[in-house]
């Protein structure tokens, strides 16, 4: 049974033009993905992709549009007021930028307690004790706990906003790029971190990544995201050794490698301009780059589709690259 | 705990400072912001202090009218009836500071209620509540503040209402600026992610990030409220009752020539307080806009 259970997921926003005309933006459109308890799932995808959105929308931070987002059975998108007030206490999200995510005005400590002092748990006694255990499992020391977040390097604000997503015993955490903004040496340490968390907690992560190299280290179950869909989603190993979408194809092609094999292989490149995201094309979003496309990608929109078992794509034309 | 070689040898621990601490060491470097402190404290003692020095009844006649400065032992002279403009001076040190103090502690209140709600709440609420903003906005602020002592009498209470009313459209819009600001950075977010609540949201979280420009905002306003109490009292609109600077020049505008001493010192006092108070302000903008401060 899958703890998150993700479908038909979709966000739309309304963008204004002048003279009162509007036009819809799907960030997020026609989502599903489900992920079983103590795994992660790595959202990937390029800036604008609608992976973060997709992600914040099922944490109900981001209105969706349509869709349901069960957690243990429970549909977060029906509920209201003090129901969902209550039900945040399960899901927490370690955000991307350590100096926007902390409130600079509180103590590390402080920030850390105050997701408790909100939802009122644990009792208030044992809440200095819990931001002290808390603070040692992130590898903070306890008299850090006085400080304000503009004396801790980035590395340890991360830290302490991992803290935070932890204080309610969360079982799914949603990781928005939560290492992208630091350095490769701090990343590395952050996302071993996770990885010790994860099993000492058994936490579910949705981790949010346009970093191939990290997604290929944290995941268990990987979904590629184009323009607001998934293209494609299997498990790490096929997804990495067999991309069957040939955008999933020009992602991995990307990624700088210092192996001469690697790097000796014909990339397959993605040339060309995307769709405007107002005005989509009735066909396959990504025919305009692709190095495959055929006129019926152009007018048919290809459905996502298990090709082979746990192993899902959208395209008409799937299969190895052409190297 | 392979993970923390950050942790090794890492040097002690740095003294806990808050960001008010930071930013009172910032404006102790700001000399003429102390210059002005030291002023404005030295008119708020002679406000709070002064009468209790002289407690006669201001409107006493003392001596002869036009006595010039320093004539029978009165420091600024009489003025068209007689009246010790010292004694004026000290007593109307409270009243100007009091009402500069009031309006701005009104105009703040209500910028900062309708310019929070507008900016957290977005939608609807934002569109009426900025349109009634730029309602008053658009009005003339004299003539509009003229109008409400005129209808509701010229008491102090409705002055320092009057005052608010016209000047509050300043912080509102300020207060938004910066909630639309602060309410899409992630720790935001994150405090709604953990549970917190919208009223905490606002007050507790947003509003204390929002505040610096709006403290400065705030001192500015005391500065422009103790002006146009003086503009309102210049023009006879004042409790006729209660001397306040405003007043005493405009008791005595029909002697300017002869007796120039009776509006010079409540001017003067006016010039020197408003002054001070902008410094305090500009001190103030420095020491709490943390683009200049170095992290």
């Amino acid at each position: 049974m899958s703890l998150l259970e993700i479908e038909n997921l979709s966000v739309r926003f309304r963008i204004k033009g002048g003279w009162g005309r509007s036009a819809w933006l799907h960030a997020v459109d026609d989502v599903s993905l489900s992920l079983p308890r103590g795994k992660t799932l790595a959202l990937v995808g390029e800036s604008g992709s609608g992976k973060t959105t997709a992600a914040l929308a099922a944490a109900r931070l981001v209105p969706a549009s349509e869709g349901a987002v069960r957690l243990d059975g429970t549909d977060l998108l029906t509920l209201e007021g003090e129901t969902l007030r209550r039900a945040r206490a399960r899901v927490q999200v370690i955000f991307q930028d350590p100096y926007s995510s902390l409130n600079p005005r509180l103590r590390a400590g402080a920030i850390v307690r105050e997701p408790m002092d909100a939802l009122n748990t644990p009792p208030k006694a044992e809440r200095a004790d819990r931001v002290a255990e808390l603070f040692a499992q992130v590898g903070l020391r306890p008299e850090q706990q006085a400080l304000f977040p503009h004396q801790f390097s980035g590395g340890q604000r991360q830290r302490i906003g991992i803290a935070r997503a932890l204080a309610t015993r969360p079982e799914l955490i949603v990781c928005d790029e939560a290492v992208s903004a630091l350095d490769v040496a701090v990343q590395a340490q952050i996302l071993n971190l996770l990885r010790r968390l994860q099993a000492e907690l058994g936490l579910t992560f949705l981790f949010i990544s346009h970093d191939l190299g990290v997604v290929q280290h944290m995941s268990d179950r990987v979904a590629v995201m184009y323009m607001g869909r998934i293209v494609e989603e299997a498990d790490r190993g096929p997804l990495f050794s067999a991309p069957l979408h040939p955008y999933t194809q020009a992602l991995l092609a990307a990624v700088p490698s210092i192996d001469r094999r690697r790097r000796g292989r014909s990339a397959v490149k993605a040339t060309g301009e995307t769709p405007d995201p107002l005005n989509p094309p009735p066909g396959c979003m990504f025919a305009s780059r692709c190095p495959r496309a055929e006129a019926l990608c152009r007018e048919t929109r290809p459905a996502l589709e298990e090709k082979s078992p746990g192993h899902r794509a959208a395209c008409h034309f799937p299969g190895p690259s052409g190297d | 705990m392979t993970d923390r070689p950050d942790m090794a040898g890492a040097p002690p621990v740095e003294k806990p400072r808050s960001p008010a601490a930071e930013a009172f060491e910032m404006f102790r470097r700001n000399h003429a912001a102390v210059a002005g402190l030291v002023v404005l404290i030295a008119v708020i003692g002679i406000a709070a202090f002064g009468p209790l020095l002289y407690p006669e009844d201001p409107f006493m006649m003392v001596w002869t009218p036009f006595s010039p400065p320093g004539e029978q032992g009165y420091l600024f002279g009489t003025d068209y009836l007689g009246r010790d403009i010292m004694t004026l001076m000290i007593h109307g040190a409270r009243v100007s500071i009091t009402v500069g103090l009031a309006a701005a502690l009104v105009t703040v209140t209500i910028g900062i209620t309708v310019g929070a709600l507008a900016g957290f709440f977005r939608g609807l609420v934002e569109e009426a509540l900025m349109r009634l903003t730029e309602f008053f906005q658009v009005l003339p602020t004299l003539l509009f503040s003229m109008v409400i002592v005129a209808l509701f009498g010229a008491s102090l209470p409705m002055i320092t209402l009057a005052i608010g009313l016209v000047s509050w459209p300043a912080v509102a819009r300020i207060t938004r600026a910066e909630f639309l600001r602060i309410r899409e950075l992630e720790y935001v977010a994150a405090a709604r992610a953990g549970g917190v609540r919208n009223g905490r949201l606002i007050f507790r979280v947003i509003l204390p990030n929002a505040a610096p420009p709006i403290i400065v905002q705030a001192a500015l306003m005391v500065g422009s409220a103790i002006l146009f109490e003086a503009g309102l009292s210049f023009l006879g609109l004042t409790d006729p009752n209660v001397a306040s600077w405003g007043q005493i020049i405009g008791a005595n505008r029909p002697y300017i020539l002869d007796a120039s001493y009776t509006v010079t010192v409540p001017g003067i006092a006016i010039f020197v307080t408003v002054l001070a108070i902008s410094l305090v302000g500009d001190g103030l903008n420095d020491a709490l806009n943390p683009k200049l401060r170095a992290r």
